[in-house]
């Protein structure tokens, strides 16, 4: 019989904690097949986060660094000064990146470090139980917003993508969200663009990308994902924000083909 | 190389740079500034690299990474900045990651000042951070002793897979002294299979402190313990000066044990049989030298520029068997040798603890 | 020998580097020498000082706190360090810049007008800290001149070794006033 599916190599067949619904292991699985693609298992350096990415150690069979909490790209940044020729991702969560590591990842893409970020975001606090995350949605729920986050009190969501793209350090920066299967082949095409970015060594790169918290947000699996596009997709708009500067040339130049 | 007059900062970093030291994180902070700047200038020299990072907690998550991925690393500063580094020891020593912290202590709590101070000792000694770990600590006295120690500081962080630490002061940052820089055996470090660089032709590296199940995190603080252990059995390191047959045996590091010497030699001739015994070794504390010269000595004398820290380690080195006094100044402030020698006569006439 | 020395001025007036040269000096005739600074705030236009110790003999202690000799080069300092000398210590004071007069009398105390001197002598102030050291060095033969000028060419980058005349004769000419100063004090 002839194989047409399989676990991505550069994946270990480790059984994942997630909670079952949850589209974080999806992301896991997208980030593997994109490592073996690229061929590049050997010389990849991961670089996990604290939050519910914390055991991603365990799914990827590469060289892996653990970090404290928002440090990742930090950490990043010492192994790949000491390692330039190797690729170098953090894979990070919105309390992770957007709350209390908010000062390392805008310092890094600053610099323009020849990493790249992934960021998984499900606008709460996964592995501590559903408390208000930077990116919680104004209205929205949570175990710290019982009655919906207040704008008054507890502001509005942080746009990390948007932030970070008017950097000049960072060369590619997209948000992209896996509430679908189109909306996951887009997101695999933005991890693969990040990480050629890297490899090119062109400078810094960030892929965003939108997940669901069935356990917190106190859905069932299916009305997680048509939660996630009915209120996290109109706030976190999807795209690319900043893509390499010839490759923009290009689209113009395409554009200007047909038009 | 001869004699060359140099800054203490200065000649931790070039020491740095001699052992083989290719990377420096950093965040500037008075008074230790002399640290990055100079490694700025010298390390790109030697094929290396200096970053300043956007803070201090920054920095020693670089040192993180790159400690992780098998490189010499350093990092320095002071007070407030060691302060926001604990966090990322307390995980150094918990992912076992070889690395050299500079301290050039500044007058503290909070702000405090730029003034010099060793009352970051607690901090240091006694791990800053969270969780059951130890951090070796080495407090020189002079820009040589900085250079020496900062040498032994690599050698130790490879060979036990733990931060070190070089606990100096303002004084010791900013003094000028003669120094000799003999090459190290070892500049060029062994190998390290543990670390991250791909997992080419081998299983993958993983550089954690995390380990979720109870019953591994035991085993693993235990292996810890194991190693502090080793450690203490073999890194304890002390000077003695006159310390023999004196009455009174005074203790202190760093720039206060300089001006002890100092009190020491006045004292005797004064006709007053003091002596010195100055912890090169914070951590491990070296507490045997102690413990003897209590069968002769009247009395011990702990001063430093704290409001009592090391003194602690003394009692507990003394174990009771006599009285341990304590002198201090703190505040940025420097103990002069007059009011040492006032305290010391004071003692050995009779006076209060 | 210990010889233990606080200079004290403004920020500006060299008294760091007449510090740093001293002990570079010392160095190179191989005795044992340490030099501190005070730092901080205090550097940025407020005074400025440093200790500097040379010995025969392994420094015990850098700090100073009973200076032997004190080099006084603007008047908030003599008041700071004056009484800070050690029975029979030298207090060397600018008298460019300091209108006040000691007040101990258990003290050997030389005024050099440093400031006119080197404007009239060699249309340049900038040596002023140079004459003063010179006589310094006069007094008490701590170092000889000749280290002083032989540290000037390691401290000095090369394109600036045309200066090292000039600065011979800024230490000559506080020598031999220091040594006017001897003749008087021996009579």
């Amino acid at each position: 019989m002839k194989k047409i599916f399989s676990r991505p190599r550069s994946m270990t067949d480790k059984p994942m904690h997630f909670c079952p619904g949850c589209t974080h292991g999806v992301i896991q699985r997208l980030i593997a097949e994109v490592i073996d693609d690229l061929g590049i298992q050997e010389d990849t350096i991961a670089i996990g986060p604290v939050g519910c990415a914390v055991f991603c150690y365990d799914y990827w069979d590469v060289d892996f660094q653990q970090a404290s909490h928002g440090r990742a790209p930090a950490v990043a940044t010492g192994v790949k000064r000491v390692h330039p020729d190797k690729v170098v991702f953090s894979l990070q969560g919105d309390g992770d990146i957007a709350a209390i590591g908010t000062t390392e990842i805008i310092h890094a893409a600053a610099r323009g470090e020849k990493i790249t970020c992934l960021f998984v975001n499900n606008s709460i606090y996964g592995m501590t139980g559903g408390q208000m995350a930077p990116t919680t949605v104004v209205g929205q729920k949570s175990t710290t917003t019982p009655r919906g986050r207040d704008r008054d009190l507890a502001g509005y969501p942080v746009k990390m993508t948007e932030m970070l793209s008017v950097l000049d350090g960072v060369v590619y920066a997209a948000r992209v969200s896996v509430h679908n299967p189109a909306n996951v082949l887009k997101a695999k095409k933005a991890i693969k663009k990040a990480f050629e970015v890297q490899l090119r060594g062109e400078g810094f790169s960030l892929v965003e990308i939108l997940s669901t918290c069935p356990t917190n947000w106190g859905l069932s699996p299916l009305d997680a994902v048509r939660w996630l596009e009915k209120n996290m997709v109109p706030y976190f708009k999807l795209g690319e924000y900043k893509v390499p500067e010839e490759k923009k040339h290009e689209e113009i130049a395409v554009a200007e083909v047909a038009g | 190389m001869g004699k060359v007059l140099m800054k203490g900062n200065e000649a931790v970093a070039e020491a740095a740079v001699l052992s083989g030291c290719k990377y420096f994180f950093g965040y500037p902070i008075t008074p230790q500034n002399e640290i990055p700047e100079y490694m700025s200038k010298r390390l790109p020299e030697v094929g290396g690299t200096f970053l300043q990072a956007e803070s201090e907690i920054s920095a020693i998550n670089m040192v993180f990474g790159a400690a992780g991925s098998g490189a010499r690393v350093m990092t320095s500063s002071s007070g407030p900045g060691i302060s926001l580094k604990q966090e990322g020891i307390s995980y150094l020593a918990g992912a076992e990651l070889p690395c050299v912290i500079v301290n050039m202590v500044r007058g503290g709590p909070g702000l405090g000042n730029i003034g010099p101070a060793q009352s970051d000792y607690f901090q240091a000694t006694k791990g800053g951070g969270h969780g059951d770990y130890r951090v070796i600590v080495y407090g020189p006295a002079s820009v040589q002793e900085l250079v020496d120690l900062t040498m032994d500081a690599f050698e130790l962080a490879d060979t036990y897979r733990n931060p070190v630490m070089i606990l100096g002061d303002g004084i010791l940052g900013q003094m000028m002294e003669p120094v000799e820089f003999s090459f190290p055996e070892n500049s060029s470090p062994a190998p390290k299979p543990w670390s991250t660089s791909g997992a080419r032709g081998r299983k993958r590296n993983l550089v954690t402190s995390l380990y979720i199940v109870p019953e591994e995190l035991e085993k693993h603080c235990l292996k810890l313990k194991a190693k502090y252990d080793d450690v203490a059995a073999r890194e304890k390191k002390h000077e003695s000066y006159f310390a023999d047959d004196a009455d009174i045996i005074l203790a202190a590091y760093g720039t206060t044990a300089r001006i002890c010497k100092a009190v020491v030699d006045q004292a005797r001739e004064e006709g007053i049989r003091a002596g010195l015994i100055r912890p090169v070794s914070l951590w491990p504390f070296p507490d045997a030298p102690y413990n003897t010269a209590a069968d002769h000595a009247a009395a011990f004398l702990a001063v430093e520029m704290s409001n009592g820290q090391m003194v602690e380690d003394v009692r507990l080195a003394v174990n009771g068997k006599k009285p341990v006094h304590f002198f201090g100044r703190t505040g940025g402030i420097v103990p002069a040798k007059a009011e040492i020698i006032a305290e010391v006569k004071k003692i050995l006439g009779g006076g209060r603890q | 020998m210990l010889e233990e020395l606080i200079i004290a001025g403004f920020g500006g007036q060299g008294v760091m580097s007449m510090g740093q040269l001293l002990t570079y000096a010392g160095m190179l005739e191989n005795k044992h020498v340490a030099w501190i600074p005070s730092y901080g705030p205090e550097m940025r236009g407020g005074t400025a000082n440093c200790a500097v110790t040379v010995s025969d003999r392994e420094i015990s202690s850098p700090v100073v706190t009973e200076p032997s000799s004190v080099i006084i080069m603007n008047q908030p300092s003599l008041e700071k360090f004056e009484k800070t000398l050690k029975p029979g210590g030298l207090l060397i004071i600018n008298s460019s810049l300091v209108a006040a007069k000691p007040n101990r009398n258990d003290l050997r105390v030389i005024e050099i007008s440093c400031n006119e001197l080197a404007n009239e002598k060699f249309g340049n102030t900038k040596v002023a800290n140079i004459v003063i050291l010179g006589a310094y060095i006069e007094m008490t033969k701590v170092v000889s001149l000749e280290s002083i000028l032989e540290s000037l060419k390691k401290v000095l980058p090369e394109r600036r070794h045309n200066l090292i005349p000039l600065n011979r004769q800024a230490l000559e000419l506080g020598a031999e006033l220091a040594g006017e100063f001897k003749v008087r004090e021996y009579q």
